[in-house]
């Protein structure tokens, strides 16, 4: 009987003198003084992974020839379809790509296409800042992912070797 | 210099008449005094509220671990221009089976009694722009004037998630109204005044206040539950965070708002922010001693009344900001059951209470 009086007592003053909003209020309270957390983006920049999958970019040999094959692998497993590829014999009798385009607009970054390279030719980089302002700006060429590869070669070639102990 | 200023007025009273005639000189220059004195309180209102919201982004910003808006401007001071702008130059959709005159109506009944129940504010001893005698009552009347334009914004948007929540703020605003009223007849009860002026200079007197701790013998001490249920029934008349059912983004969208853009929808916010802030003038007027310095010295004298009652409602908005960063919202019948089931029957309770204590030998309310 007692028990049950105090219980209840117990409950109507927890209630009443508001203990569990004051906590809470001692919750976001303390938070107003933690040091901010948040990343001031265009001028400080999180940190990436080496496997970070960004802007597409076809790699060269160090000799200057193109790595693709065109064995199309690429395409095929590509589950947003965003791949188009061409392919015809070359002067020297090696099957080389005509044409080899990516509609980043229809991308979504799995890097499938990555994964299924035999000869490590489609890479995706770690650029993560490109836009265009129509749909047509965001249509990747042969030309414009060799670009890319050739520009930036140094960074895939070392974010490869960074991760290449644990593939 | 203050020669001069000071003579002004008996200036333009001249100029009136000699304009106007003696009779209509005098008229008009009431009309224009009083004119100038509305806009000298509805612009730092105005002011108030644009800064209010940054307040309020930067302060939750913070209770997030966030930095809110930094971008525009010195440490995003410009932000609120910024907000202005934007929504002056947005197009004000009507949608095309609502009724025009209403939909256009509502944000200005929600807005004119937030800006009108200004008028009787006490800012300091001398500052008040009407000093009238039943000044609590007009306040009372003016707050819940305001579920009028979210009721007609509601209904005339032909839309049914403003229909809900125009019918959810109705219950919400009426249902509230009865433990606020309840708390300030407590208030009044003990000043034995409807006068706000009379209420805060009723604050300075009694036991504590003879020996210069003025903040004891102040109003939230004595009446303390009252208090609680005053401002939290303020939370709920603003329609603000944990009680913004109104609003309910995540069930109606916003509410009475959704139909509206531009400025019609800045009259809301503008509404909303002035009712936030005359509710934290309110509680520091009638619970913590309004204009009144907490301690009888003579540093604190020294500062203006008008800054302390300033400070005291800064801290009074900040706690609306708190509850918004800590409580998630109440479900629509813990709502009706808080008001009903538990406000209304403290509010009576104490009512009672205070009443009875008035009556005996040692009461300190007199």
């Amino acid at each position: 009987m007692i028990e049950h009086l105090l219980k209840n007592a117990r409950g109507f003053f927890k209630t009443y003198l508001l203990l569990e909003l004051l906590q809470g209020m001692a919750v976001t309270g303390r938070h107003l003084f933690r040091r901010k957390i948040t990343v001031l983006y265009p001028e400080q920049k999180t940190p990436l992974s080496p496997r970070f999958r960004g802007l597409h970019a076809l790699r060269r040999y160090p000799n200057g020839e193109e790595r693709c094959i065109g064995c199309k692998l690429c395409e095929a497993v590509c589950p947003a379809m965003a791949i188009t590829i061409e392919t015809a014999e070359r002067g020297d009798g090696t099957r080389r790509t005509t044409r080899y385009d990516i509609d980043m607009a229809k991308c979504i970054f799995c890097g499938f296409c990555e994964e299924s390279c035999p000869v490590d030719s489609i890479v995706e980089t770690s650029i993560f800042e490109f836009h265009g302002e129509k749909r047509s700006d965001l249509y990747f060429t042969k030309e414009m992912l060799l670009a890319v590869g050739d520009k930036y070669e140094a960074q895939i070639a070392r974010d490869r070797a960074k991760d290449a102990a644990y593939r | 210099m203050i020669d001069l200023l000071l003579q002004i007025p008996a200036q333009a009273l001249a100029l009136s008449q000699a304009y106007f005639g003696p009779v209509w000189g005098s008229h008009v220059y009431t009309l224009v005094k009083t004119l100038i004195l509305i806009a000298l309180i509805v612009a730092p209102v105005q002011g108030a509220v644009a800064y209010g919201t940054l307040w309020e982004r930067w302060l939750i910003g913070w209770m997030q671990v966030r930095r809110g808006p930094i971008r525009v401007g010195p440490y995003g001071l410009l932000q609120p221009v910024a907000d202005g702008i934007k929504l002056l130059l947005k197009e004000i959709i009507v949608p095309s089976g609502a009724n025009k005159f209403m939909f256009l109506l509502g944000p200005l009944l929600a807005v004119t009694p937030a800006f009108a129940a200004w008028a009787v504010m006490p800012f300091s001893p001398e500052v008040v722009l009407s000093d009238i005698n039943a000044g609590l009552l007009y306040l009372i009347a003016m707050t819940s004037c305001g579920v009028y334009g979210v009721i007609i914004s509601g209904w005339a948007s032909n839309s049914k998630y403003a229909f809900l929540g125009a019918m959810r703020s109705a219950a919400q605003i009426v249902s509230y109204e009865i433990a606020m009223g309840f708390a300030l007849v407590s208030v009044l009860l003990v000043s034995h005044s409807l006068n706000l002026s009379d209420i805060v200079a009723q604050q300075g007197r009694g036991m504590f206040a003879d020996k210069g701790l003025n903040f004891l013998s102040w109003n939230w001490l004595p009446l303390a539950p009252m208090l609680v249920v005053y401002f939290v029934s303020g939370v709920a008349e603003t329609n603000r965070s944990p009680f913004d059912v109104v609003e309910g983004e995540s069930e109606i969208v916003a509410g009475h708002m959704v139909e509206y853009s531009g400025m019609a929808y800045a009259q809301f916010m503008l509404a909303e922010y002035s009712n936030m802030i005359l509710i934290a003038f309110l509680t520091a007027v009638m619970f913590f001693g309004g204009w009144a310095s907490p301690i009888d010295s003579v540093v604190f004298n020294g500062i203006p009344t008008f800054i302390w009652l300033l400070i005291k409602v800064f801290f009074i908005f900040s706690l609306y900001l708190w509850f918004r960063a800590t409580f998630p919202r109440y479900r629509y019948d813990q709502i009706m059951r808080l008001g009903w089931k538990v406000f209304i029957p403290v509010t009576l309770v104490w009512l009672v209470v205070i009443a009875g204590w008035m009556q005996t030998p040692w009461s300190i309310f007199n």
